[in-house]
């Protein structure tokens, strides 16, 4: 970790998150910000964080792991500080893209109405959502974005509810770009950030993140989760351009979803039973395949 | 300069927009809009304006109203907002990381009762709730008083010195919905009486650094410390800015706190807000019967002028509170203010009186009636209520 910072440079010549960042070994956080970095190709940005392990990682004063000018803000308040920087940005005739890299408790909880409001006037933001399912800093408890049959510490017996449709709330903003990523396919994961950042207005990216700790697996079997969960049809890969034009983007395979599930211990009986998740995912892809047939991007789209 | 007939919200609003445009020179001006009875015609005339480098983001909550400021405030900008009663209770979080950020927004708080039970009038127990915010607080008397004391708070706010937000408050409907003729100032005089807004923490691309992120104790402690310390040059910077007032618009506006009608009182009652207007003129009747009365406007809270305030009251024999407020299984919060700066004098009585709670009217013979029950009293009690039978 560096205590001064290279002087005088516009461009992001190292990686967005520095060695010496506090993160877990196998947080899927970690991966992301390097990819996000690589997508930026030198783009400075500036970064909104609220309360997440993704501070955290930063470090304590007066040092940060972070390479680039970061706000932390506090826990609702990402979209709204990013709403006043990306003002500021624009009045100056700034072109450095506003990003917001928050967790899912500041996103599908506590910060869904900054979120939404911030979407719906549509500013210049690129909000990025790694979600690991769970409230990881406070040590494990359920979010709205916990699937159903999950142990987190608040609920001891399992989660009854099922999993916030984030997407479909985003898509429903009509914001110019939505997509969901996954940190076993790093092309398509490239391309949404890329096509991200070519947009303008408020684009918002969903990325399932890998969390040891909460999701009691091996660290070095992250990314493999991830490919399970994407080709079992847990996590769908897919972009909304709009909020109307959809494009799925990987088709669930062979692969089943007790793979998934069998190499996390937070999963309950009745969830490993996987009879539950299986409806929640024909029903979401049943959904989502109408989506695409009926309202396909264009190639256009492609950027 | 022209001499207009606006309500309080006019002024407040056209006068934020003034500060807003005089640092078109530099980043620019940002808001977040929210309303609220009774600031709501703030924001409305802020939203109305069209700035030639700014923009007033019309948000979803106060908390997201602070939150547009503090982004805006980081990125360099000149920042403010407006808001009233359970909209700044809403906003508290992200007010006091406006202060602790060091982020010199400027605020005005047009003081309603906070509900439930749900009361639009005013009392200040609004915006003395957030005293500990690590914001500046003023109190405001009049049209004039609220115009002038807006940009004397941005000036302030900014100083190199100083770098903290700074609430500006005022009575709800009493100053916000009357008209008052005052003295509104050209866009030029403001031009030359606020220099640039220049947030040296502000967020650089240029030099990447991470603003708000964790710390030790230690450090903890010394940026709390360091806090207290720009509190503490307040009074010196609050000086010289009505020093500087004065040259650029030919008008002195009121201090700290500011005695009436001089220092020899040996009855002095302490109010802030439209209060000493009212106050002033029982002081004016029961002069002219020959009673050696005065009054004190308390026109900044935070940093508390304990200094100037004891100066003011070195011949006071008796002093009354009037506390628009209430913390409840305390009293007044003046009231505690007071009394903690005159701790050591022996020779002075001190009584607090809670008045005008929710929005009564604290008419002319509610303060002569105050007047004398202090002038009755041999010892000091518990605060005293005024509207109902304590």
């Amino acid at each position: 970790m560096s205590l001064f910072c290279e002087p005088a440079s516009k461009t992001l010549r190292e990686p967005l998150l520095r060695p010496g960042n506090t993160n877990c070994a196998g947080c899927g956080m970690s991966l992301g910000l390097q990819w996000l970095g690589e997508a930026l190709d030198g783009r400075m940005p500036y970064v909104v964080i609220p309360a997440c392990c993704g501070i955290v990682t930063a470090g304590a004063f007066p040092t940060s792991a972070y390479a680039a000018p970061t706000v932390a803000s506090t826990f609702a308040s990402a979209a709204a500080v990013a709403t006043g920087l990306t003002t500021i940005a624009e009045l100056n005739e700034e072109t450095h893209p506003v990003i917001c890299w928050t967790g899912d408790g500041g996103t599908y909880d506590i910060g869904v109405a900054t979120l939404s409001a911030a979407a719906e006037r549509n500013e210049n933001i690129l909000y990025f959502c790694y979600d690991n399912e769970i409230y990881g800093n406070t040590g494990g408890q359920r979010s709205s974005a916990t699937p159903a049959g999950v142990y987190t510490t608040t609920t001891p017996e399992g989660k009854v509810e099922r999993k916030k449709d984030m997407m479909a709330i985003m898509a429903a903003h009509r914001i110019p770009y939505a997509a969901t990523l996954s940190l076993a396919h790093r092309e398509d994961f490239l391309r949404k950030i890329r096509t991200a950042l070519n947009l303008s207005g408020f684009r918002f990216l969903l990325m399932l993140s890998p969390c040891p700790t909460g999701w009691k697996s091996e660290p070095a079997e992250g990314v493999d989760l991830v490919r399970f969960a994407v080709q079992c049809g847990l996590f769908p890969l897919f972009e909304i351009y709009d909020g109307v034009r959809y494009r799925i983007n990987v088709r669930p395979d062979e692969t089943l979803v007790e793979d998934y599930i069998s190499r996390q211990r937070r999963f309950t009986a009745v969830a490993a039973d996987a009879n539950m998740l299986r409806i929640g995912i024909a029903e979401q892809w049943g959904r989502l395949e109408a989506l695409e047939r009926m309202f396909p991007a264009e190639v256009q789209d492609e950027l | 300069m022209a001499r207009t007939l606006v309500s309080g919200n006019y002024a407040a609003g056209r006068t934020l927009a003034l500060a807003g445009e005089a640092n078109r020179f530099a980043r620019g001006c940002c808001g977040g809009a929210y309303p609220i009875t009774p600031q709501t015609e703030i924001i409305e005339y802020l939203r109305s304006h069209i700035f030639r480098k700014g923009r007033i983001v019309p948000v979803e909550s106060e908390h997201s109203a602070m939150g547009v400021c503090i982004g805006a405030s980081l990125a360099g900008a000149r920042a403010f907002t407006a808001s009233s009663s359970n909209g700044l209770a809403y906003m508290t979080e992200n007010v006091f990381a406006a202060g602790y950020y060091r982020l010199p927004i400027v605020m005005i708080a047009v003081n309603r009762t906070l509900g439930p039970p749900w009361n639009i009038w005013v009392d200040q127990g609004d915006s003395l709730a957030l005293r500990d915010a690590a914001w500046l607080q003023f109190y405001t008397e009049s049209h004039q008083d609220l115009v002038d004391t807006i940009l004397l708070a941005f000036r302030v706010a900014e100083d190199r010195d100083i770098l903290l937000p700074a609430m500006v408050a005022m009575d709800g409907f009493v100053t916000s919905h009357t008209q008052m003729v005052c003295d509104l100032p050209e866009q030029d005089q403001v031009d030359l009486f606020l220099p640039l807004c220049d947030v040296p923490h502000q967020l650089r691309v240029d030099h990447p650094a991470t603003v708000g992120g964790l710390t030790w104790p230690k450090e903890t402690e010394y940026q709390r410390r360091e806090i207290q310390k720009a509190m503490e040059r307040v009074p010196g910077v609050l000086a010289s800015a009505i020093d500087k007032f004065e040259e650029d618009f030919g008008r002195r506006p009121a201090g700290a706190c500011t005695a009436y009608p001089d220092t020899r009182a040996e009855t002095v009652l302490i109010a802030c807000n439209t209060m000493c207007r009212t106050a002033r003129r029982v002081v004016d009747e029961r002069r002219a019967r020959g009673e050696n009365v005065g009054m004190i406007q308390c026109k900044l809270f935070r940093p508390f002028p304990r200094r100037e305030l004891s100066a003011l009251l070195r011949a006071a024999k008796r002093v009354g509170v009037l506390d628009r407020n209430h913390s409840p299984g305390s009293g007044g919060i003046f009231g505690t203010e007071v009394a903690a700066t005159l701790q050591g004098r022996s020779d002075v009585l001190v009584q607090d009186y809670v008045v005008g709670l929710g929005g009564g009217d604290v008419t002319p013979a509610v303060i002569d009636g105050i007047f004398d029950e202090l002038a009755g009293r041999s010892h000091s009690d518990e605060p005293i209520w005024t509207e109902v039978a304590a």
